[in-house]
């Protein structure tokens, strides 16, 4: 690709993130600054950053190429990646600020009083966080390839480097200006091109994302593929495609069907219905559950709760990060829809997670105001990989150096931020192979099997003991841990066995409920003594301290 | 505290009537520290007062995750028993794609909008119970 702005636009990113960082490192003075921000950030502030670090390689990338590939079934990742904020709000947010707690292995200790539980939890949270970083860089050099034609570990290498420093170097204070500038950029990035690709779709006569006839290309084509698949020609001849394969296609040709991938319209357009797609509406239903449930389990979403002054403002902030995430989930889709039209050539490619950064300059040409919307689109992506990793990546660092090196200084901060961030970063290098969203799917599937139901019945049940909530995590987070494993390591899989790992939470996050009620009522006489003393400190608003 | 001798001096009345006032306004104030005290020591007076803002917050919460759950967790599977549903089209989208697409934020707003206010409210009457216990 010969677009001259991507680099400088990526590059202006990256130095304003640094930039940043380094302003607030001068206001980090403290070890609290450098942990919690010293909790006077406003809730404005506060929701833009947690809007800014929570919207990932798969919520600014992976949405729209889901969609262009599989369609409708999937609009259900964005409204699940919102409505995780609502379960949230609604379960967890003003109890779990007033708790005091800044990480889950806090809260396990809080709520429970027990150092074995708080260890369990602390290897849910290196390996949940550890399990979304590598989508992230590995998005990071996929995303460098694609649009500037550098090698693979370049893009990861390059981000996992700037996000460890800023970190390491600025610590939270820095991380939430950072963030919150990154949420607008995030938006900007895909809001002020959508406006754009619809004037082009309106100029060029409103071409039907579904015609009749099937999807054809615009334009003369050479699609290089990268991964293996079937190919169905338009005369009824079937064809293998193996990476490295390439393919010419004249203006106006219809576009083969591949196989896994939607490409006739009905199966995009429509739901999946009852009686043939039993098992796509399992997936459907696994994916609500691990989506609204997973958020609240989310290591970098809780960490931030604590910034905020008290229970209520928590409320408050949360109600405003469901609003700005909603607004972005808005625009995804629309690339997912246009990209049928403007570039079918990813269908059979493989590369649908690209559609966001190749849709401008397939839909509006090579002249300046492509190339430009390109490389702002290129930047947004950026910033999504930078702010997500940098979320998480203060948290597994901030577990890390409080439960596994035993240090609360700056100095140990420091020094488990470079091992938070270099494992992930190695696992990028050697692991290429992997779907971005699916690991961001599977890492939710995770949070909701383990942390949501501790969250939950710590929360609001008075008899949650020590044992039970081990019990629950170890059963339900262990299941969909080893789903996650069988995914991404084992053999490929068809039919129901693929269906029940690759979706796993219908069934683990059941699963974890009930183990962690059943064990805790066994062992009933293991309730916490203080548990009277922890429900009126969760609860009671902050106005009635005593 | 020494009483007053009697016998020797006779005029002392006019300060303990102001006595009695101030002791009146020290009185209503224990009674609202009390219900605190009784809060901080898990009287069971106490520990009544924050079982039930537990069950009226955890009510709020439940009842509008049933909302969302019947609001968005039907919609699989209306759209699967009546696929008649997904082909309906409005201007020109077909509804499935508006209904997630689009309505499904607001809708999530909304809701979240009136946890936080009945969420407030219930917190409010709490503090009213504590703060005027006699009433």
């Amino acid at each position: 690709m010969g677009n001259g702005f991507v680099v400088p636009a990526i590059v202006a990113v990256t130095l304003v993130t640094v930039g940043i960082g380094f302003y607030g490192l001068r206001l980090a003075r403290t070890t609290s600054d450098f942990l919690v921000a010293s909790r006077a950030i406003s809730p404005t502030w506060n929701a833009a950053a947690i809007g800014g670090e929570y919207l990932s390689a798969a919520s600014f990338l992976g949405i729209a190429g889901l969609v262009l590939k599989y369609g409708v079934d999937v609009l259900w990742y964005p409204v699940g990646f919102a409505a995780g904020y609502l379960a949230l709000l609604l379960f967890v947010a003003a109890p779990l600020r007033r708790s005091g707690a800044f990480t889950l292995p806090d809260f396990c200790e809080l709520r429970l009083g027990s150092r074995r539980l708080r260890i369990l939890a602390t290897a849910f949270v290196i390996f949940i966080g550890w399990l979304y970083l590598v989508p992230q860089l590995q998005g990071a050099g996929l995303t460098l390839a694609t649009v500037a034609g550098s090698p693979y570990p370049l893009g990861a290498l390059l981000v996992a480097a700037v996000v460890t420093a800023n970190v390491a170097l600025g610590g939270m204070r820095a991380i939430t200006f950072v963030q919150a500038f990154q949420y607008w950029l995030k938006l900007t990035a895909l809001a002020v091109p959508v406006i754009f690709l619809v004037l082009q779709w309106q100029a060029d006569g409103r071409p039907a994302v579904t015609p009749p006839d099937g999807l054809t290309f615009r334009t003369a084509t050479t699609v290089v593929v990268e991964h293996r698949a079937t190919l169905t020609l338009p005369n009824g001849d079937i064809r293998e495609v193996r990476p490295g394969d390439e393919l010419a296609f004249a203006a106006g040709d219809p576009v083969p069907d591949v196989s896994g991938v939607a490409t006739a319209a009905s199966d995009w357009l429509l739901p999946s219905a009852a009686g043939n797609d039993d098992r796509g509406l399992f997936a459907t239903y696994s994916l609500i559950l691990a989506t609204f449930l997973g958020t609240m389990g989310l290591p970098h979403v809780l960490v931030r709760f604590y910034t905020n002054p008290d229970g209520a403002a928590a409320r408050r902030t949360t109600l405003v990060v469901l609003a700005l995430v909603g607004a972005f989930y808005l625009l995804p889709t629309l690339y997912g829809v246009l990209g049928r039209i403007y570039t079918p050539q990813l269908l059979l490619s493989g590369q649908t997670d690209a559609v966001v950064v190749l849709l401008p300059g397939a839909a509006l040409g090579d002249g300046t105001v492509g190339r430009l919307l390109a490389a702002l689109v290129s930047a947004g992506a950026f910033a999504a990989f930078l702010s997500t990793s940098s979320g998480l990546l203060t948290s597994v660092a901030g577990v890390i150096s409080t439960d596994v090196l035993g240090r609360g200084s700056v100095r140990g901060f420091r020094l488990a931020t470079v091992i938070a961030g270099a494992v992930p970063t190695l696992l990028a290098l050697h692991v290429s192979g992997l779907d971005v969203s699916q690991v961001v799917g599977l890492a939710f599937a995770v949070a909701a099997s383990s942390f949501c139901p501790l969250l939950v019945l710590g929360i609001w049940w008075r008899g949650l003991t020590d044992l039970g909530a081990a019990a629950g995590v170890l059963v339900g987070g262990g299941a969909a841990i080893g789903a996650v494993l069988v995914t991404v390591l084992g053999p490929p899989l068809s039919g129901w066995p693929a269906t029940l790992t690759t979706q796993p939470a219908a069934w683990t996050v059941p699963l974890a409920f009930t183990v962690m009620v059943a064990v805790s009522v066994a062992t009933r006489r293991r309730t916490p003594a203080d548990v009277a003393a922890t429900m009126l400190r969760l609860h009671t608003p902050e106005t009635l301290r005593m | 505290m020494q009483l007053p001798d009697v016998g020797s001096g006779g005029a002392v009345p006019p300060p303990r009537r102001a006595r009695i006032v101030l002791a009146e306004i020290t009185r209503q104030d224990t009674r609202a520290e009390r219900t605190r005290a009784e809060l901080a020591q898990q009287t069971q007076i106490g520990e009544a007062l924050v079982r039930g803002l537990v069950r009226a917050q955890l009510a709020l919460a439940l009842r509008l995750s049933l909302v969302v759950a019947i609001g968005l967790g039907g919609l699989p599977w209306l759209f699967a028993i009546a696929p008649s549903l997904g082909r309906t089209t409005v201007a020109g989208v077909n509804l499935p794609w508006l209904l997630l697409g689009v309505a499904s934020f607001p809708f999530l707003i909304a809701v979240g909008w009136a946890y936080v206010r009945l969420a407030e409210r219930n917190e409010q009457d709490f503090i009213d119970l504590v703060q005027r216990p006699e009433r």
